[in-house]
């Protein structure tokens, strides 16, 4: 069962550290099975593993914050000063007033526990903060021996929807599971075209209606189409929208009640895409989709173009909403499961 | 959310300064602590929101209160004019060529909304007379470029495309294409990049180079948090953008993008997108954005209101009248026009401490046609009239509704109701209880 494979990668992933990354040069070692297809080269370079793809994804990242972090508190003695200084940078890498908060008390409850003095030991310190509050709220892709294993995938217009179902697809289908994606975007100019081009390259089967058809109508099919055609995997495409229009949220919740009800269970997952450069407003676009469909969880993209990143903290401590996959570059294998210590070591080394 | 109740919050802190002649730096700084919360939530850079509070401290500190204000409004005041000021004040046009074509080319990351906006754009200056090319240089993005053939063709504006081949060369041919078929504005929209990518910057410098675009729109997502800074600098210093484009306003993000970006860059916001439709897209109103990142529009609005329109001399010399019930036609018909200068009744009415509350209000319809017939009415009257109702009879009641273009009636209803009124304010002015009575003023205006 492909199923296995994909979780079980997971687990493989949580070992890789600092030092089995350094040891670990076999390109291949935690690479897809089969070799991806010359046209979607993408300008690849010299294959990496999965955790040297991760850190390079997150370089960004990692420059804009941790580097920062290490200027500030390098010869520098603990006090007040430097604790409000870290909050000011948590702040700027999107945290939020109130995570970047709570994040500076515990450091603060933890450095005095641990009587530390020296600004150079707190990074390690913000580190096991950050992945404790990371590990809290982590989980992966729910596992399901059902078929067809439904994913709905919502978020505001030019999030990476399409795009993140993509490369969702090419995953499914290098574990050897037949997937089907639905056209759910009927209202986008060519949106539909651009899903299709995604299904013929990844080899994913395609369903859809003509632009500005129902878009209930379209996973009402899709559903059937899924168990008709004897599909591992259906993922479900929407029109992206601002969670702001009711009308539009109603859509979405009406859509997701035909799927539930055509599938006769809930669905696998409903994954919100939120672009890793949106600053405060993803905590509302959690929230008001959350009241429209149940979401399981989040899919951070656009990671690796962004400085900040720091919503991944937000979206988790404020809402408890785990962070599922995140998307660290554009190569079909850049969209991974989210792992916090892994995320956090490679943020930090 | 964590900070739904910041407005709130906020009208605490200014409660608690009160009376004061001169902003002490004890006010600055209570009121500022919010003010700079209110920004960081909005996602405005926090370079940019230093910088910009420690500004306002500076002017702020030691100013005189203007007595219709507490110091805690005043310092939001202060903050909102600099907030304007920084924005840009004033509406930003678009950069057309005075010989056509006019180039433009559309910048930005990925899934700002570039496609959407050119497109937008092309109908508005279709709009205005404009014979728009939109041309499709997205060569990465699949179906990209089928996006932009299926917004030009709902918009009736043609689309030039040479499939996926070297966007410069695309941009070249698309100005002769646009030579050949009079068109005067050519609008290029080109691939979204995450501004890391060296490569894709690089092929936007040469678009740049190859066409001389007269105009360089940077189109910015307004949900954009802390980055944005970033963003608009990188695509500033490599591409000299002419100004910005706020993507999905329409949503409820405040939008500190757009403060970070004006701050980084000096360069103007120019529009504004406001809904998925192709009619969505607007001018960008600095002012009414800087209110927005504060996200104290009810406050803010109801203080501009108030220092901007209302003569303080003025107001002073009707409450006396109002005192003495000297209130006349005179002065009402005066305060119809301050009325009217201060926007939409509705708002206005909504806008008003202890109003705002009042459940008769909420619903309440405010029909503006009818406020012009008042003045008509006033208008036809003589100086001696306004001052003196009484001496109105029946044949000034006709001779009034004539040269008005109203009736009888609606004369005699008029001056009824503000005879109610002017019982009214001398109630009004014994107490705050009998508030709930002036019914009368305001049913004048549905």
């Amino acid at each position: 069962m492909f199923w296995k494979k994909i979780f079980k990668r997971k687990d493989e992933n949580k070992e890789v550290t600092e030092e089995k990354a350094a040891v670990q040069p076999d390109p291949k070692s935690s690479e897809p099975e089969e070799p991806p297809k010359p046209e979607q080269a993408n300008g690849e370079e010299a294959p990496q593993n999965f955790f040297q793809r991760l850190k390079a994804g997150l370089s960004k990242t990692r420059q804009g914050f941790v580097d920062r972090v290490e200027q500030l508190v390098s010869g520098r003695k603990v006090d007040e000063e430097l604790f409000e200084d870290l909050e000011e940078l948590l702040i700027q890498a999107d945290c939020g007033v109130p995570t970047a908060m709570e994040l500076v008390d515990g450091l603060r409850d933890r450095a005095k526990a641990e009587k530390i003095t020296e600004g150079d030991e707190l990074k390690l310190l913000l580190k096991q903060e950050i992945r404790e509050m990371l590990e809290q709220y982590a989980q992966p892709l729910k596992e399901s021996s059902a078929t067809p294993y439904v994913i709905m995938v919502v978020g505001v217009n030019g999030a990476g929807k399409t795009t993140t179902i993509g490369k969702l697809a090419y995953r499914f289908k290098q574990e050897g599971a037949k997937v089907l994606l639905a056209a759910g975007d009927t209202f986008r100019a060519a949106a539909i075209d651009q899903l299709k081009i995604w299904a013929d390259r990844v080899g994913a089967s395609f369903i859809s209606h003509q632009e500005g058809a129902d878009p209930a109508a379209v996973a009402y099919d899709a559903v059937n189409a899924a168990r008709a055609r004897g599909a591992d995997v259906l993922i479900l495409d929407t029109a992206g929208r601002l969670q702001t229009k009711a009308n539009l949220m109603a859509e979405l919740g009406k859509v997701y009640r035909v799927v539930e009800r055509e599938l006769g269970r809930e669905l696998d997952e409903i994954l919100l895409v939120v672009d890793a450069t949106t600053g405060q407003n993803a905590l509302s676009q959690g929230k008001l989709f959350g009241e429209a469909v149940p979401l399981t969880g989040i899919a951070l993209t656009k990671l690796d173009g962004t400085a900040k990143g720091g919503i991944i903290l937000a979206l988790g401590n404020e809402l408890k909403l785990p962070v599922k996959l995140i998307g660290v570059g554009e190569k079909y294998t850049d969209l991974r499961d989210f792992d916090p210590a892994e995320f956090a070591q490679a943020l930090f080394d | 959310m964590a900070f739904d109740n910041l407005a709130a919050r906020l009208q605490e802190t200014m409660k608690k300064l009160r009376g004061k002649g001169r902003l002490s730096e004890k006010d600055v700084d209570e009121a500022l602590r919010e003010v700079r919360l209110a920004l960081l939530e909005a996602d405005v850079n926090y370079k940019v929101v230093r910088d910009f509070v420690k500004r306002v401290k500076e002017r702020a500190v030691g100013e005189e209160v203007l007595s219709s204000l507490t110091p805690g409004q005043q310092v939001i005041k202060i903050v909102n004019d600099e907030l304007t000021t920084l924005m840009g004040g004033t509406v930003a046009k678009l950069q057309l060529a005075s010989r056509p074509p006019s180039i433009i080319m559309m910048v930005g990351l990925q899934g700002a909304g570039k496609t959407t906006t050119a497109a937008k754009l092309a109908r508005l200056l279709k709009g205005q007379g404009h014979r728009p090319l939109l041309v499709a240089a997205d060569i990465y993005r699949p179906a990209a470029i089928k996006q932009l053939m299926v917004l030009g063709e709902q918009i009736q504006v043609p689309v030039f495309s040479m499939g996926e081949q070297n966007p410069v060369d695309i941009a070249k041919a698309a100005v002769s294409h646009a030579g050949a078929h009079s068109n005067d504005v050519i609008i290029i929209d080109t691939a979204g990049r995450l501004h890391v990518d060296e490569a894709l910057m690089e092929e936007l410098v040469q678009i740049r180079e190859a066409v001389s675009p007269h105009e360089i729109l940077l189109v910015v997502d307004s949900m954009t948090g802390q980055d944005a800074v970033n963003v608009a600098e990188t695509f500033n210093s490599r591409l000299d953008i002419g100004g910005v484009v706020l993507t999905k306003l329409d949503g409820d993000a405040r939008g500190g993008a757009a403060l970070s970006v004006k701050a980084v860059t000096g360069k103007p916001i120019k529009f504004a997108g406001v809904s998925e439709k192709m009619d969505g897209l607007e001018p960008f109103h600095p002012d009414r954005m800087a209110s927005r990142i504060l996200g104290m529009g009810d406050v803010l609005t109801l203080i501009e209101k108030a220092v901007s329109t209302v003569d303080e001399e003025k107001a002073k010399q009707l409450a006396h009248k109002l005192k003495e019930a000297e209130f006349t036609l005179e002065d009402f018909l005066e305060q119809l026009e301050q009325l009217k200068r201060m926007g939409p009744l509705d708002q206005i009415l909504g806008m008003l401490p202890g109003m705002g509350g009042m459940k008769q209000l909420k619903n309440l319809d405010v029909d503006e046609s009818h406020l012009k017939r008042i003045e008509a009415i006033i208008n036809s009257m003589t100086p001696e009239e306004r001052r003196n109702p009484q001496i109105i009879g029946g044949s000034r009641r006709r001779r009034i509704a004539q040269g008005s273009g109203t009736r009888v009636q609606e004369v005699n209803r008029l001056l009824k109701q503000f005879e109610q009124t002017r019982q009214l304010m001398k109630q009004l002015t014994g107490g705050e209880k009998s508030r709930r009575k002036s019914k009368g003023l305001f049913s004048l205006f549905r």
